[in-house]
């Protein structure tokens, strides 16, 4: 049984996402249940796999249907997709429970449909984190994808377009990915990584042409599905106009996956000798993930509306993981994946925190945080410590891993991603204090107050308390308590996970 | 001219790819009607099935079924059946591709229904208002 715990972290979504399409007149509270309980399931199976993993230190390899690699196809868990998949499976769950509410109302003639869609984006998602060779990677990212817009879409009138956008973008991005695996393929006559990194390794493939020009448009497309700075434009108005639920399902998790992939190709197909010995390219990254950080940066300053403000602060995380990865040295790993992890849970908490906000004053500007200390304490509390952990406040996990990125920078003498980094700070500094002192001093008078989903209030001017539901509120401190925890038990996470998969070479 | 001329026609399959490749890139990039960017959409992924479908090919290979001499004997050399794994990996990404075209055509035809339209620009303009 605890053989097969790799194969049951994404076979019990899956499973999951047939049968929530079967379900639809047993009603929406049987899908939810259905959702919530595969969502667990799959989380569990993530966790004793972690746990082996830690207690044996060595990666573990399931082979499907016991065909041997590299003919067959094969499942790989290391330290570095152990610590993904479980936060994969935590932001799912949460972002699950949290769903209850919103995706009711977004979708209340068929909620099943739309949950199969949700389970069938974890199930992808949870693949790319395990796949052991580059095809099937291909496929459960065209899966995710196929999925999310599916989910992007239900956003209804402007998520239209918005998601025709994604897809046509995501399909090069995807596209381009292929074709990169093609040129390997030819060169090398192998799909399975290990077998591939073998292979690529040989004296005689240094030099290849093909192999380059394959790196290149896989990297490419990679980056234009993690939406890097320039190839970013799809994102927010992608991510903005989708359906809370949504929103907090996949702003998380379908950038930071991504980003993972793009370390799995760089570091296990691919090696840190090759990259930045034979492609001419790889010193200009950092200057992109530079601009990426900033402009995001600048770019969240100028917006209005709370959740097009977030997915551009987004983009800028997405800089600060890419420059950590072409950095080239263990720190600068250290902190891309720390941060992988850490921006899930506070991209998450974002999200949810304003998501609660939305939900309870109808409004998506900034407006909508007006004295929202004093309304809902607990949401505000959690958007405290998300807002905190962007900006890089110890002890959230957001400070260890920007202090990683900047440990890592200095080591490699990448002055402007230094830069970069404390600018982009400094801005988020900005950005927040500015909702906060709303949130904190703000005018309590304003419409804001009475509009909204629930009953109008009919206090005279007095304050009332109203938060939100509790299936909203405990997935919301439970992230929030997240974030604090991986912040404090910073030192075990990169002990027992990063470490072990800082890649050769550094 | 003549090792040009070679160095075309001894890769024209490459060559048919790569032409495809960028019609379908133009037409996403630069056409209008969203219609006719699915229809770029296509041909790009097309061409990359192509470009996969075309390195299997062996000269003189058949099928990749195992085939017995008069005396029952296997006919047990590569040289002597096409690269299957090329094929099946592109039956995978057809099925994918399609799907993708069926969700795009989908959500081409919400946005029809919600702006009127499927011009990009008369959409950008009827978003602006």
């Amino acid at each position: 049984m605890m053989d097969q715990t790799p194969v049951f972290i994404i076979a019990i979504p899956l499973f999951a996402s047939l049968l929530l399409t079967l379900i639809g007149p047993l009603g929406p509270r049987v899908a939810y249940g259905l959702l919530i309980g595969a969502l667990s399931l799959s989380l569990g199976a993530s966790l004793a796999t972690m746990v082996r993993v830690v207690q044996t230190g060595q990666a573990i390899h399931y082979y499907m249907g016991d065909w041997l690699p590299p003919m067959g196809i094969e499942l790989v868990i290391d330290h570095l997709s152990a610590a993904v998949l479980v936060m994969i499976g935590v932001c799912a769950l949460l972002s699950g429970i949290y769903s209850m509410h919103t995706a009711g109302q977004d979708n209340h003639d068929r909620l099943n449909n739309y949950y199969a869609l949700f389970s069938l984006l974890v199930t992808g998602l949870l693949g790319m984190a395990s796949a052991g060779d580059v095809f099937n990677l291909y496929v459960l990212l065209e899966i995710s994808a196929l999925a999310s817009y599916g989910l992007l879409a239900r956003g209804g009138g402007k998520a239209y377009f918005a998601t025709f956008k994604y897809l046509v973008m995501g399909t090069i991005g995807a596209c381009f990915y292929l074709l990169g695996v093609g040129y390997i393929y030819i060169m090398t006559g192998s799909l399975n990584m290990a077998d591939l990194a073998d292979i690529l390794s040989r004296e005689s493939l240094q030099e290849s042409v093909s192999i380059r020009i394959g790196f290149t448009l896989i990297i490419l497309g990679i980056w234009t599905k993690m939406a890097l700075f320039p190839l970013h434009a799809w994102l927010p108005n992608a991510y903005s106009r989708a359906g809370t639920a949504t929103a907090c399902l996949i702003a998380p998790l379908m950038t930071k996956v991504s980003v993972y992939i793009m370390l799995r190709m760089m570091f296990t197909v691919f090696s840190a000798d090759y990259i930045f010995n034979q492609i001419a390219w790889s010193s200009l990254v950092i200057y992109m993930a530079s601009a990426a950080v900033v402009l995001g940066m600048i770019t969240a300053f100028a917006q209005r509306d709370m959740r097009k403000m977030l997915t551009y602060i987004i983009v800028a995380e997405i800089g600060y993981m890419t420059g950590g990865a072409w950095l080239a040295n263990t720190a600068g790993y250290t902190g891309a994946v720390y941060h992988i992890l850490a921006d899930g849970l506070m991209t998450l908490s974002l999200f949810m925190a304003v998501g609660a906000i939305i939900y309870r004053t109808g409004d998506t500007s900034a407006n909508a945080m007006q004295g929202i200390f004093r309304r809902m304490p607990i949401t505000a509390a959690v958007f405290l410590i998300g807002a905190a952990s962007i900006v890089g406040i110890p002890p959230t996990c957001g400070f260890f891993s920007k202090w990683y990125l900047l440990q890592g920078a200095v080591q490699a003498g990448a002055w402007i991603f230094v830069a970069a980094l404390l600018i982009a700070g400094l801005m988020a500094a900005i950005i927040f204090f500015r909702l906060l002192e709303a949130a904190f001093f703000g005018n309590l008078d304003d419409e804001g107050l009475s509009v909204g989903h629930s009953a109008p209030h009919s206090g005279t001017g007095a304050v009332q308390m109203r938060e939100a539901p509790l299936t909203m509120l405990v997935p919301l401190a439970v992230a929030g308590a997240a974030l604090l925890g991986l912040g404090i038990y910073t030192n075990e996470v990169v002990t027992y996970l990063i470490r072990w998969s800082v890649p050769a070479g550094f | 001219m003549d090792e040009f001329f070679f160095f075309i026609v001894a890769k024209y399959n490459y060559w048919a790819s790569l032409i495809l490749l960028f019609i379908g890139l133009y037409g996403m990039i630069a056409k209008n009607n969203l219609m006719k960017k699915i229809i770029g959409m296509v041909i790009f992924q097309t061409a990359i099935l192509i470009f996969f479908v075309s390195i299997g090919v062996k000269w003189g290979a058949s099928v990749p079924i195992i085939r017995f001499f008069p005396d029952k004997q296997p006919l047990l050399d590569a040289t002597a059946y096409a690269n299957p794994l090329p094929h099946v990996l592109i039956l995978t990404a057809i099925v994918v591709g399609v799907a993708v075209l069926g969700v795009a055509l989908a959500i081409l035809q919400n946005i029809q229904r919600i702006h009127g339209t499927i011009e990009e620009d008369e959409i950008l303009e009827d978003m602006r208002k």
